[in-house]
């Protein structure tokens, strides 16, 4: 397909729902004066057929299937879902994502608020946060050939200088070069410092934001109290800030569970490093085993949720104050 | 009319997050400045440096001759410049083998269907939430809502044999059908937040006026749509641009496959051909670090609004 081709057949799908659009006012015009109620879902009617069709039909469809055997002919029960919590290679799955969850968050999390706190107020405050911040805006493909590179090896070996800025360092401190992303179970760490290094500059611009806000009269009050900088981020700065904090945890948390695309691009999940939703890719359009996916999928799913709902929970909190 | 600007429905920290990224917010925290211990400013300018040197020395990288990057590191260039443009020419090459210019043009074709068309049927679908009465609006509501927090996993599978047996498999429709169902609960619920916020009595004065639910979407909701049109549109764009795993799973063929898919892919055989990687990763960072940059303010917005999204 030449350009000129793409072109127009991208042209042609944007006019074929203006189109639609266009469709459902002309209809909802004309039955409008009978009835307001039918407009209502006049205009529903593209969106509901998209999102039944795109989105709830094939989670059910996947959820039916994870009970399905790899071809998804026989009915296996909970099979799939026990294997993936017996199976040793599904564990050590297991075992990564929990590590992933559990250290992306908080030092992230840690980290973004050192930052917002130290910058806060400083001169050339946007273009400090701006720095931290635009690894979030690139794609995590690009964020993990930007990483790989730094931890990119070549043979401790007489003639041969090292390329990858982390083992130059160790060199420089007269250690030997180390295969970073290969030597398990460490490797796990280092692809998680990638996700830390995009997820902090989200952490620091809501956490700065919500530094910001504090009323000014409460930290006047503390500041003629007498309160030094740690009582102050103790006593007055934490408390005030508690609700952003949760908020930002669990979205960094609910991002990491779903974290894919540096583990495919690093290791592709090899060297221990695999992770439930790579897991989920590798069965479903590698393995071709398609209840074991879909269990993988549907098991991603009931993670999220309690995440979801705690945060919701957490935000409806902070709106009420 | 002018004057009304209504808001993505936020939390107050979330406010605050826009309020700082204006004009007027800054002036205001400038009044908070605190005196700062040489420690404190010492720590931060470490930090920003550990953040930036990786993108930094890839950068760098990516203008050294393809013997000199493989050889040395690239902090040795400032010793010893060489620069050359040939990695960029090989990557943006349309012709050549390891040449990238094709997947940068699909995603750009893959990218703004993928952020209009939820667009589109996310306005009406949201106005109907938003103004009209009628049965089942409050279930269907609730529905949409919660559909945001489905993983896009869950629906993978399915859809690729969906999209076979409808023989468009393949296709740039096969993306731009999934990004677009994907992105409909989250389009609708930042719209129908923005929506509802605009007072009732506009409305409802245009209602005494004779003008219907259609004139009204024209006259009075569009117009005053566009900051949340542009909120979830960049928030869409980075999405969509920055994707990879409905990529790998729609795109299997070269003449559709995004710029991700591709660099993805060439980290995967040849992960070694630094000249090209890292070339190719800056082709594909200029968009967004653009669009970030120029548009900073709904970007962040956007982001909050879509921190959820599977």
């Amino acid at each position: 397909m030449d350009i000129s081709t793409k072109l127009l057949t991208m042209l042609l799908a944007i006019l074929l729902f203006v189109a639609v659009v266009g469709l459902m006012l002309f209809i909802a015009g004309r039955t409008e004066r009978r009835s307001a109620s039918i407009v209502g879902y006049v205009f529903l009617f593209p969106s509901i057929i998209m999102v039944s069709v795109g989105l709830l039909y094939p989670a059910v469809r996947t959820t039916f299937q994870s009970f399905f055997d790899a071809a998804g002919k026989a009915f296996v029960g909970l099979d799939n879902y026990q294997t993936i919590f017996t199976s040793p290679d599904d564990l050590l799955v297991l075992r990564n994502t929990v590590l992933w969850v559990v250290v992306t968050p908080f030092v992230a999390t840690a980290i973004g608020l050192l930052y917002a706190i130290l910058v806060d107020g400083a001169r050339g405050e946007a273009f400090a946060k701006a720095l931290i911040f635009l690894p979030m805006a690139i794609s995590m493909v690009a964020a993990s050939i930007i990483w790989k590179f730094v931890y990119e090896f070549r043979p401790d070996q007489p003639g041969v200088r090292q390329i990858g800025l982390l083992n130059q360092v160790v060199v420089w401190l007269g250690g030997s070069p180390q295969q970073w992303i290969v030597n398990s179970p460490w490797n796990t760490f280092f692809l998680i410092v990638v996700m830390i290094w995009i997820q902090a500059g989200f952490a620091m611009t809501i956490l700065s934001a919500a530094i910001k806000a504090i009323p000014e009269d409460i930290i006047e009050a503390a500041r003629l109290d007498g309160v030094n900088a740690l009582g102050m981020f103790r006593f007055v700065t934490l408390p005030s800030i508690r609700p952003s904090v949760i908020v930002v945890l669990t979205t960094i948390g609910i991002g990491t569970l779903k974290v894919f695309d540096v583990v495919r691009t690093m290791t592709g999940g090899n060297f221990s490093t695999n992770v439930v939703a790579n897991e989920f890719y590798s069965q479903s359009f590698r393995a071709s085993n398609e209840g074991l996916g879909s269990a993988l999928a549907v098991l991603l799913f009931i993670l999220v949720v309690p995440i979801v709902v705690y945060n919701i929970r957490q935000l409806r909190a902070s709106e009420s104050r | 009319m002018s004057s009304i600007t209504p808001q993505v429905d936020l939390t107050p920290e979330q406010r605050a997050a826009l309020a700082e990224t204006s004009p007027t917010g800054r002036a205001a925290t400038s009044i908070k400045k605190k005196v700062t211990s040489p420690v404190a400013s010492a720590v931060a300018v470490l930090l920003a440096v550990v953040w930036t040197i990786p993108t930094f020395g890839l950068l760098v990288s990516s203008f050294r001759p393809e013997k000199a990057i493989k050889t040395t590191g690239w902090w040795t260039f400032f010793g010893d410049p060489q620069m050359t443009l040939d990695n960029y020419r090989t990557v943006l090459s349309t012709t050549s083998q390891s040449g990238l210019g094709n997947f940068f043009v699909n995603s750009f074709v893959i990218t703004i269907p993928s952020v209009i068309i939820p667009i589109c049927l996310a306005a009406l679908a949201a106005y109907a939430f938003a103004w009209i009465d009628f049965k089942g609006r409050d279930f269907l509501f609730v529905l949409v809502f919660a559909l945001q927090i489905v993983p896009l996993q869950v629906a993978l599978l399915p859809l690729l044999t969906m999209y076979v047996h409808a023989g468009i498999g393949g296709t740039f429709w096969t993306i731009w059908l999934s990004h677009s169902a994907f992105a409909l609960p989250l389009a609708i619920f930042i719209l129908h937040n923005f929506m509802k916020e605009i007072p009732k009595e506009l409305i409802e004065a245009a209602r005494v006026d004779g003008a219907g639910h259609v004139k009204i979407f024209f006259r009075i909701m569009l117009p005053l749509l566009t900051p949340a049109l542009a909120a979830f549109g960049i928030f869409q764009f980075l999405w969509v641009w920055n994707d990879l795993l409905v990529a790998l799973t729609f795109a299997s063929d070269n003449s559709v496959k995004p710029l991700t898919k591709a660099l993805a892919d060439l980290s995967g055989t040849r992960g070694t051909a630094w000249h090209l990687l890292s070339a190719g990763a800056f082709i594909s960072i200029i968009v967004p670090v653009v669009v970030f940059i120029s548009l900073q303010r709904y970007f962040v917005r956007g982001l909050l609004a879509g921190g959820l999204k599977g």
